[in-house]
């Protein structure tokens, strides 16, 4: 058993939401890039959340990122025949990704992981002042 | 039969436990936010304290008591993934729990400086 587990459990949120921003990021960095292959599209990203036991002990709820999932939502398609990747039908494709959802998603993976920055400098604080007893 | 060190430090020192356990499962909370379907905790103090002061089954009093007084608060509302956290809650939890671990520690602390004093004489 780890000796001060509280510091895994919000280590492993962080490390969760911190995945949780890498994957908006992308979405965002890639919201324009469009493809003359349906196929080749873009595909929106999305980290799936489940809880995970620290140091073996079912009551201590940590945070692990399963996997990372594509999203399976079609492509849009825009009418662009003068676009330099524009298919033979002079369409091109775009990934289905919504800004405004996006940015709501980045606030609250940045606000959990400023809550549980929180958590370890209050745990760290407590450790630190009851190895400090009676100096 | 309670051992020599539990009886200097009297209940503060078994509170100090719970308190610790306690925290570990708010941040657990807090750490679970975002995770679909997962169920809130927390820990019965008074009746874990209770427990840990008076233990009948053998093994680890403070381990034993946090299993007995642990339970799941339901959500003030309910969410569409079954996850029971209230973001606000769980952190007014947490700050109060933090202040109260430093609460029972300033005891343990007033304990052990007037053994210090007693031994060193000054």
């Amino acid at each position: 058993m780890s000796t001060l587990p509280i510091f895994d459990v919000a280590g492993s949120a962080m490390n969760a939401q911190s995945v949780r921003l890498s994957t908006v990021a992308s979405n965002l960095a890639n919201a324009d890039s469009v493809s003359g292959d349906p196929n080749a599209v873009y595909q929106p990203k999305h980290p799936l959340f489940t809880t995970q036991a620290v140091a073996g002990d079912p009551a201590l709820s940590g945070v692990r990122v399963t996997e990372v999932v594509d999203s399976t939502a079609a492509p849009l398609k825009r009418y662009e025949p003068g676009h330099p990747l524009a298919d033979a039908d002079g369409y091109v494709y775009a990934p289905d990704i919504d800004p405004v959802a996006q940015m709501v998603d980045l606030i609250s993976a940045s606000r959990s992981y400023q809550a549980n920055v929180e958590v370890f400098n209050t745990a760290k604080e407590l450790a630190t002042a009851t190895l400090n007893m009676g100096k | 039969m309670p051992s020599p060190d539990s009886s200097f430090l009297g209940i503060h020192g078994t509170a100090l436990a719970l308190r610790e356990q306690r925290l570990q499962l708010l941040a657990g909370n807090i750490a679970n936010a975002d995770t679909p379907g997962f169920k809130a905790q927390d820990l019965d103090f008074r009746s874990a304290l209770n427990a840990a002061l008076n233990p009948v089954a053998p093994g680890d009093a403070i381990d034993n008591a946090v299993a007995a007084a642990r339970y799941a608060p339901a959500a003030s509302q309910a969410s569409l993934d079954g996850n029971t956290v209230d973001g606000e809650r769980a952190k007014a939890s947490f700050a109060q729990a933090s202040l109260e671990y430093r609460a029972s520690l300033s005891f343990v602390e007033a304990k052990v400086r007037g053994m210090l004093t007693a031994i060193t004489g000054q």
